[in-house]
């Protein structure tokens, strides 16, 4: 020990002339850094209601509630987080996790209040000073607690699919399945959307556990055609789902049909445990139709126990999904083995028999005791345009119907069809494989009314329209077909500068001057189909109430005015498969609460 | 240095290797220090047996601020462990949170781009910083040198607002999640980062003058408090407490992880092993990490990855395993057991940090015999965190 070690120390007395460093006014405002995690603030107009935050939230500070003013819709749970602040730890999770980006922290970090009961409040809808605080804490550039994209399908490649009719689409492998199954977060919006309320969630969780057969039993349970949906369904889950927010919508579809496709047919009473312990009820039940509406009402109705009988029109079973969708994109063996099981479990069918002529529908209703009709859209609808009449304008849906068939049908070697819905994109595609096939040079054209923006058809649909050669040219509206000897030469069409009105009603508006010529020897209307129900005597059409677009209504059981006779499908709802399939289910279900009246 | 150890006739009998304290004799009474006291950062009482002003037994008692963090962790999903585990230790939470990445990463196979083992680093040296800029003085403020505590809180504070931009947090900072970490440097943070280490150049010397040259204080630290060198491999002391004692124990030399071994730096290493030692050891600790963070700022990139492609953390179920990750804490090894079995929670987490074996074992042995105006002292110079021990 020194003197320096007694003097040194007193050099902190250099302090003293130094500015103090605290602040004298405790309640001076000091802003949060840029990235603070202060108080919550929420986008309600943005915000979906997934509820991610929810479940991420390890305190379980976040509840989401109704709100007023905000309607639960399709994509939109109707709900909104509420935070507890006697419970939230700023962890700033329920931000990162966020499907919107809705959710976000401010800088701001003071509130002083009486009410402890004030620091649970709903961000967005209960005012606060600091919503429109620009700062505080944001989910980081490229930081995602989920992958915002999807696996990407395999498909054959242009060159190696156009020409024949096999099943482009690859299917998931296990991993890619897998892969995909991890991205959801079990919100449920695509539930709430499935016309059939399909518990999405939870077969994308068996394929996560790699427990298909849970899956397939989750599946039946509300979908008894699962290879066929998993193929071709509409799927309304992929539009709202909240990671179509951050990125990509999962591939629910893909996914479905994934559990479908590992599982062999011979397995599947076993896994479903169906068939062996059905108490057989004596009512008997006629099924008009083997669409996806009669199937499924016939398979739920044999579950219940009742006898079923299908009448099929047309050869083989599967109605507009076998006669009316390509083989490329719905594979027949796929659709033989949803229908296989389903007859399978004792549903009887017979082919070939057309209600209305081979036996009436009267007969059907005295024979059995419920009469449930899915008949579908099989017509054709003209454009009504010169020319229309011609032989070689065809509609789309007798092409499609006679190509399943296995008959041999005209192609021409310039092709115009008109529509842009997906059946334009169907017969689009199956003219290009059939002029492939014919060694004829690929010259289809869709056109349509309306801009590719609007056009109907699925993005995908128009995409892989193109990537086979056919040439899509939307926003032009028919106004002649041009007939010189006897021959047509082309389609005359007028620039269509909108489709609806104000109000959204179909009114289009056309650009005389703007005009364009399709050169053409063949054209294909594909505007939208109509309902066949000339199998409905005029006896039982008295009795059957008609809306004034010539449906017939049914109430919430889709049982018509006439008490035995249930109606639904593509004739009721839709147009597609996942309507048809739910209105099966709910008939199946209200047959049986007719017939234990 | 005072002897007591001469007339022995103030202590008690000894029974069986047991003490026999009869407190009707009137010879010894019971004093509490704590739970509360200002040198400890989270509540630990000694039940200290003195007589006179010797202190004839101690014992040490834990449990005011058991929460069950760990039992807690079993019923959290992976990331949902990172926003409690940094509450083991508030005054240093960054550790936890790296010790729980790094476990999760390790389990899932999962290796975090660069950038973001660079911020790792940064952060955690950073974090060091702040416990030693207010732990280095505090050991002045057990004998009433509070001068240095107010001076080291202040350039503390400094550190913090650099969390604060950096993190969005100021005390629980949760930036390394498992996976990655949560943001890029903000613009311009270096510059401000320079400008508080500059700062904290002036402290070290300040603290230099006030109390590592300061009598009083060399009188009251040197010789006392003395962690025998038997002690070190029996007792399992690690880091500033080895060091001191001469056994150059740091894991970021020995076993490096993240960026350290790009980085050029050596480890103080004392010889007396006792309350001064222990001091100055952690009074280099804290140059060494102010020259780290330059060395950190200079050779990390400014862009790239901060995360690690991880699965859905809302359903991310971790293969079934075990493994022990560690990393050198301010206190010395810090580590996590962790415990998977292939579902989406761990199965057990368990935390090893010295603290336990300073305040319990090594504290209760060296306290006797010591003066109860050196406790206080002694206690701090271990520099335990109770939370730590009974989480």
């Amino acid at each position: 020990m020194s003197l320096k070690d007694v003097l040194l120390p007193f050099l902190a007395w250099g302090k003293v002339f130094k500015n103090p460093v605290t602040i004298k006014d405790p309640f001076n405002d000091r802003p949060g850094s840029a990235r603070y995690r202060g108080f919550h603030k929420n986008d309600i107009e943005a915000c979906i209601g997934c509820g991610a935050c929810e479940e991420i939230c390890q305190n379980a500070a976040i509840d989401m509630v109704p709100v007023k003013g905000i309607e639960t819709k399709d994509g939109d749970s109707g709900l909104r987080p509420m935070v507890d602040y006697g419970r939230c730890c700023w962890c700033a999770l329920c931000v990162d996790v966020c499907s919107t980006n809705s959710l976000n922290l401010s800088n701001e970090y003071t509130w002083v209040e009486n009410d402890p009961d004030k620091f649970r409040y709903i961000p967005g809808v209960d005012k606060k000073d600091w919503d429109n605080n620009e700062l505080g804490w944001k989910k980081p550039e490229n930081y995602d607690l989920n992958e915002p994209f999807r696996i990407q399908m395999e498909e054959l490649k242009p060159e190696k699919r156009d020409s024949s009719f096999i099943e482009f689409v690859k299917g998931y492998s296990k991993e890619q399945a897998e892969a995909e199954a991890d991205r959801c977060i079990d919100c449920g919006l695509c539930t709430a959307t499935c016309p059939a309320h399909m518990a999405i969630p939870e077969y994308i969780k068996a394929i996560r556990n790699d427990d298909l057969e849970e899956g397939l039993r989750i599946m039946y349970e509300t979908n008894p055609l699962p290879e066929i949906c998993g193929r071709i369904c509409t799927h309304k889950c992929e539009t709202v789902c909240a990671m179509g927010h951050k990125g990509d919508a999962l591939s629910i579809r893909w996914l479905k049909r994934y559990i479908a496709d590992q599982i062999p047919e011979s397995k599947y009473k076993d896994i479903l445990n169906q068939g062996n312990d059905i108490s057989p009820k004596s009512k008997k039940i006629a099924i008009i139709g083997s669409g996806p509406a009669g199937l499924s009402a016939a398979y739920y109705l044999t579950n219940l126990g009742y006898k079923t009988k299908i009448f099929e029109a047309l050869p083989e079973a599967g109605g507009m999904m076998r006669y009316g969708i390509p083989e490329y994109r719905l594979p027949y063996d796929q659709i033989d083995k949803d229908v296989k099981y389903i007859l399978s479990l004792g549903v009887e069918i017979e082919y070939n028999i057309k209600i209305g002529k081979d036996i009436s529908l009267e007969e059907l209703g005295k024979e059995y005791d419920a009469v449930f009709a899915g008949t579908g859209l099989h017509l054709g609808r003209s454009t009504r345009i010169p020319g229309a009449e011609h032989e070689n304008v065809y509609f789309a849906t007798d092409l499609l119907r006679e190509i399943s068939l296995g008959n041999d049908i005209h192609v021409g070697n310039k092709i115009v069809v008109i529509g842009g819905g997906n059946v334009a994109m169907d017969i689009t595609r199956s003219l290009v494989r059939l002029q492939n096939q014919k060694n004829i040079k690929v010259d289809v054209t869709a056109t349509s009314l309306e801009s590719e923006d609007i056009m109907p058809a699925d993005r995908e649909e128009i995409d892989e329209s193109r990537e086979e050669k056919a040439i899509i040219d939307p926003g032009w509206g028919p106004k002649e077909i041009e007939i010189k000897d006897g021959k047509i030469k082309g389609l005359r069409t007028i620039k269509c500068l909108s489709v609806f009105d104000d109000e959204g009603r179909f009114n289009p508006k056309f650009d005389e001057k703007d005009k364009k010529f399709f050169e053409a020897d063949m054209v294909v209307e594909s505007i939208g189909q109509g309902m066949d129900l000339t199998y409905i005597s005029e006896d039982i059409k008295t009795m059957v109430k008609f809306s004034d677009r010539g449906r017939i209504i049914v109430n919430k059981d889709f049982q018509s005015s006439l008490d035995w006779f249930f109606v639904g499908g593509d004739i009721i709802e839709g147009p597609d498969v996942i309507h048809g399939i739910a209105n099966g289910h709910k008939a199946a279900k209200g047959i049986d609460k007719f017939l234990n009246k | 240095m005072l002897k007591f150890e001469q007339d022995r006739s103030k202590f008690p009998e000894e029974k069986d290797g047991k003490l026999e304290i009869d407190l009707d004799s009137q010879k010894f009474i019971k004093i509490w220090q704590g739970p509360n006291h200002p040198g400890i950062t989270g509540n630990m009482a000694l039940e200290l047996t003195v007589s006179g002003d010797e202190v004839v037994e101690s014992k040490t008692h834990v449990g005011y601020l058991h929460r069950g963090f760990e039992k807690l962790m079993e019923r959290r999903k992976f990331i949902q462990c990172f926003p409690i585990c940094i509450r083991m230790c508030v005054p240093e939470p960054d550790i936890n949170e790296y010790c729980l990445a790094a476990s999760v990463e390790d389990l899932a196979g999962i290796e975090v781009p660069d950038m973001a083992k660079w911020l790792r680093t940064l952060v955690l040296e950073m974090a060091r910083l702040v416990i030693l800029l207010r732990g280095v003085p505090g050991q002045g403020g057990t004998m009433s040198l509070g001068m240095g505590v107010q001076w080291g809180v202040y350039v503390r504070d400094l550190m913090i607002d650099r969390f604060e931009e950096l993190t969005g947090g100021r005390v629980y900072h949760m930036y390394i999640a498992p996976g990655g970490v949560r943001g890029l440097l903000p613009e311009g943070f270096k510059g401000r980062m320079e400008e508080v280490l500059k700062k904290i150049d002036e402290f070290v010397v300040d603290i230099d003058n006030l109390m590592f040259s300061n009598a009083v204080f060399k009188k009251r630290t040197k010789g006392i408090g003395v962690i025998k060198p038997e002690w070190i491999e029996q007792y399992s002391v690690v880091g500033p407490n080895a060091r001191a004692a001469g056994i150059n124990r740091d894991v970021r030399k020995d076993y490096p992880y993240l960026m350290y071994d790009k980085l050029d730096f050596e480890s103080y290493v004392g010889k007396d092993s006792d309350i001064y030692t222990r001091s100055r050891v952690r009074w280099h600790d804290l140059q060494t990490s102010v020259d780290m963070i330059r060395q950190i700022m200079a050779k990390m990139p400014n862009k790239g990855d901060i995360r690690a492609k991880t699965p859905n953390v809302l359903h991310w179920k971790i293969p079934k395993g075990e493994t022990y990750q560690r990393l050198e804490s301010s206190r010395g090894e810090y580590g996590f057991y962790m415990v998977t079995d292939g579902s989406a929670y761990p199965r057990r987490i368990n935390l090893r940090g010295p603290s336990y074996n300073s305040a319990v074992l090594l504290l209760e042995k060296m306290l006797v015999n010591a003066n109860i105006s050196d406790v206080s002292s002694m206690m701090v110079s271990l520099a335990t965190c109770p939370p730590e021990i009974e989480r």
